[in-house]
């Protein structure tokens, strides 16, 4: 392995919403996390535990409440115009709602074209021939073009974002979610279109997935979140191994699988289910978590390297007790 | 499973009008639903299943659509059915949860209230009870902090949540066929295996029939009785979960089952995928509307659709598909579907 380049840098990086009611959500808290050159990051966890948010501020689609994002060394955090305009279409988002971030009104071209155009500038001819050959490699065919969004299906509208984000050729994506709606056989299709623009353009990415087989084909590192914080990050075999959190461990055994046999051991999550406006005190897992002690409820657990390029944010981190030394 | 018939759907047509032409979205399907039953509807994107499911109550009529065939439920038949009368059905005996939800609740209106009135549409229950039922309701999709959630607007959850929310709406009158498209694609697999657990308890203990369209064989294995494989608006494959799961006869459920990326077992570098594209257009082959992504195909298959029937397997299993029975042996062993 090389010596990785870190591409993006999160410092503390926080998202707060004032939500209605003076409910205050902290989505993203205090994150710190680097995404290495060519690296997929794999990201997982509970739904609403901020993994959408946290993806949307990487890229400045929504803008942190605070921290600082570098990318290649430089603080973006509160670039604007011109030099905005450069970065932005070096980073791109495939949103996890195909249908509400594609505009309506507009062809499927002009959507696949429009970053190409704008942050990137290139002639419409050359646009056009771009917009063509990456409708036909997401599967949907150049036709598709002269189409309007609503006349497509969830998984053809999902292939238009991917389309989308990757015409200005950037050098990093946050892909929310961006194969959940395409059956395996597309999906597969698609996963391995990503694949080799990784290997090619040495693309960087983000992968939001609640799909944990996805996650393992795709993903180099595995970071695992749960309340707007992450609790664990692992490389992929690693995780897969065995995740040292306990609510990894629980996610995993959850996964539905494609056996005769009905499921066997399954770790069922009970306990309340924590509000994201009132977190819980000490560790915010403990309410439902089947290890927890009179410790976890009250002091909050550090995220430590348990192993080489391994993090862990619990006082009793599932480890194989054949560790590395 | 021998419950009443409670759905049946007979020669079911969608087309819409597109500007080459008319796009046939469903082309024939036809299809009945058992009470206390859950049939799995899985198939390649853009097949016709989001279409078949709302033209079932009437959801995509409007200009440029056009629907045909009989969908018959308790005598009626709801092609034919008036809006009002439509109106009567849809959320009460049959509930849709829809795939795309930001596209489906009402960005204006805050979510409890959005519960709430699908509530008071069908019953009459003063706005207090329907608003504490409401709650109750997202609560029991998982949703945590349920009163405070209740007051927020779609924007302010995130994908998971509001597809909880429909859930939650779809399930608020009780009703007797629940369809629901891809509920759990924005879940967590703990959430998911909640929200599964709902499901089957509305199957057993209410009898409620559910059409669970996924792309997910690993939710239809741990849920389905039954399941149908959809492409190119039709239906190909149908039978039990164990027949269409762990004997599949058509070739296109075989490469889905080889497809399918896995958390056990060696990792591989890159995944089987079925090579080609699928069917976007208006023009549809003659013979087989997979043969010409299928690796098995020969001239037999481009002739002329094979009708969907029982050919080999279980005795609930049908297919469209020529192939003898060594051939198909012969396919699943060159796909590697995995052994049962
Ligand atoms: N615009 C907003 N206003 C207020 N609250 C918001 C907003 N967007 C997100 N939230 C809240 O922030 C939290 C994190 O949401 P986010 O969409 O990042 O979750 P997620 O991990 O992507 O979930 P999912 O897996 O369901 O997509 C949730 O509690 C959500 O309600
Ligand atoms: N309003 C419309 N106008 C024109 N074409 C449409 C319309 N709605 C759907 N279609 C087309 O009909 C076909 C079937 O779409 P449908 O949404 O039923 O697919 P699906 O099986 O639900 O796919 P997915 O799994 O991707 O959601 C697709 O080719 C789609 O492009
Ligand atoms: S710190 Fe305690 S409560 Fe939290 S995950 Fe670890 S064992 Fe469970
Ligand atoms: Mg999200
Ligand atoms: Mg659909």
């Amino acid at each position: 392995m090389k010596l990785p380049t870190p591409l993006i840098e999160l410092e503390k990086l926080r998202v707060d919403f004032g939500g209605s009611g003076g409910r205050r959500v902290r989505a993203v808290r205090d994150v710190d996390l680097t995404i290495y050159q060519g690296e997929t990051l794999g990201l997982v966890g509970e739904s609403g535990c901020g993994k959408s948010t946290l993806g949307r501020a990487t890229v400045r689609v929504t803008e942190p409440t605070g921290g600082t994002i570098r990318y290649l060394g430089a603080d973006i955090t509160t670039l604007r115009g011109a030099h905005f305009r450069q970065t932005r279409a070096e980073l791109q988002m495939v949103f996890q709602d195909p249908f509400g971030s594609l505009n309506p009104r507009r062809t499927v071209a002009d959507i696949v074209a429009e970053p190409l155009l704008r942050a990137r500038r290139t002639p419409r001819p050359e646009a056009r021939r771009i917009v063509d050959d990456l409708l036909d490699q997401v599967g949907l065919g150049r036709e598709a073009g002269t189409r309007r969004p609503h006349e497509f299906s969830g998984g053809q509208r999902q292939r238009i974002g991917i389309a989308r984000a990757l015409a200005p050729a950037p050098t990093f994506v946050v892909a929310d979610e961006p194969v959940s709606a395409l059956d395996v056989s597309i999906q597969a299709q698609v996963i391995n279109l990503l694949a080799d623009l990784i290997r090619e353009r040495g693309l960087t990415m983000l992968f939001i997935s609640h799909d944990l087989g996805v996650v393992r084909h795709i993903a180099d590192r595995i970071a695992v979140m749960y309340l707007g914080e992450i609790i664990e990050i692992a490389s992929r075999d690693d995780f897969f191994a065995g995740p040292a959190h306990p609510y990894g461990e629980a996610l995993l055994s959850s996964v539905p699988t494609l056996s005769r046999q009905p499921r066997r051991e399954r770790i069922e999550l009970t306990g309340d289910l924590p509000d994201p406006a009132a977190p819980p005190a000490g560790c915010t897992f403990h309410t439902r978590c089947r290890y927890a002690v009179d410790r976890c409820r009250t002091e909050a657990p550090a995220l430590t390297e348990v192993a080489a390029g391994r993090q862990v944010r619990c006082h009793f981190p599932l480890l194989p007790v054949k560790g590395p030394a | 499973m021998s419950g009443e018939t409670l759905l049946e759907i007979r020669g079911l047509t969608v087309g819409f009008d597109v500007p080459a032409g008319r796009l046939p979205a469903v082309a024939g399907v036809d299809l009945s639903l058992r009470r206390g039953e859950i049939l799995a509807l899985v198939g390649e994107s853009g097949s016709g299943k989001s279409a078949l499911s709302m033209s079932l109550v009437g959801l995509n009529r409007g200009p440029g659509a056009h629907i045909g065939g009989e969908v018959l439920f308790h005598g009626r038949d709801l092609v034919t059915a008036g809006e009002r009368e439509l109106r009567g059905v849809r959320g009460k005996d049959i509930a849709v949860v829809f795939q795309d939800s930001l596209a489906a609740l009402n960005p204006t209106q805050r979510i409890g209230d959005q519960v709430a009135e699908m509530i008071r549409a069908h019953r009459k229950v003063t706005r207090g009870q329907a608003g504490r039922r409401a709650e109750e309701l997202l609560g029991e999709v998982g949703i945590a902090g349920p009163a405070q959630a209740a007051r927020a607007y779609p924007h302010q959850l995130s994908g998971g949540m509001r597809q909880r929310v429909m859930i939650a709406i779809g399930l608020a009158n009780d009703p007797a066929v629940l369809i629901a498209d891809e509920p759990t694609t924005a879940l967590d697999v703990t959430i998911q295996a909640q929200v599964l657990r709902l499901l089957t308890k509305l199957q057993s203990e209410h009898g409620t029939a559910i059409v669970l369209i996924t792309h997910d064989l690993g939710v239809v294995a741990e849920v389905a009785d039954r399941v149908a494989v959809m492409y190119a608006g039709r239906i190909i494959e149908q039978g039990t979960r164990d027949e269409v799961l762990f004997d599949p006869q058509h070739p296109y459920t075989m490469g889905l089952l080889s497809s399918v990326p896995r958390v056990d077992g060696p990792a591989v570098a890159r995944l089987p995928a079925i090579a080609g594209n699928p069917l976007t257009g208006v023009a549809r082959p003659a013979g087989c509307a997979f043969a010409p992504r299928c690796p098995f195909a020969h001239d037999a298959c481009r002739a002329e659709m094979p009708p969907l029937r029982r050919r080999y397997g279980g005795t609930a299993h049908v297919d469209r598909c020529v192939l003898d029975d060594a051939a198909r042996t012969r396919a699943r062993g060159a796909l590697e579907v995995l052994a049962p």
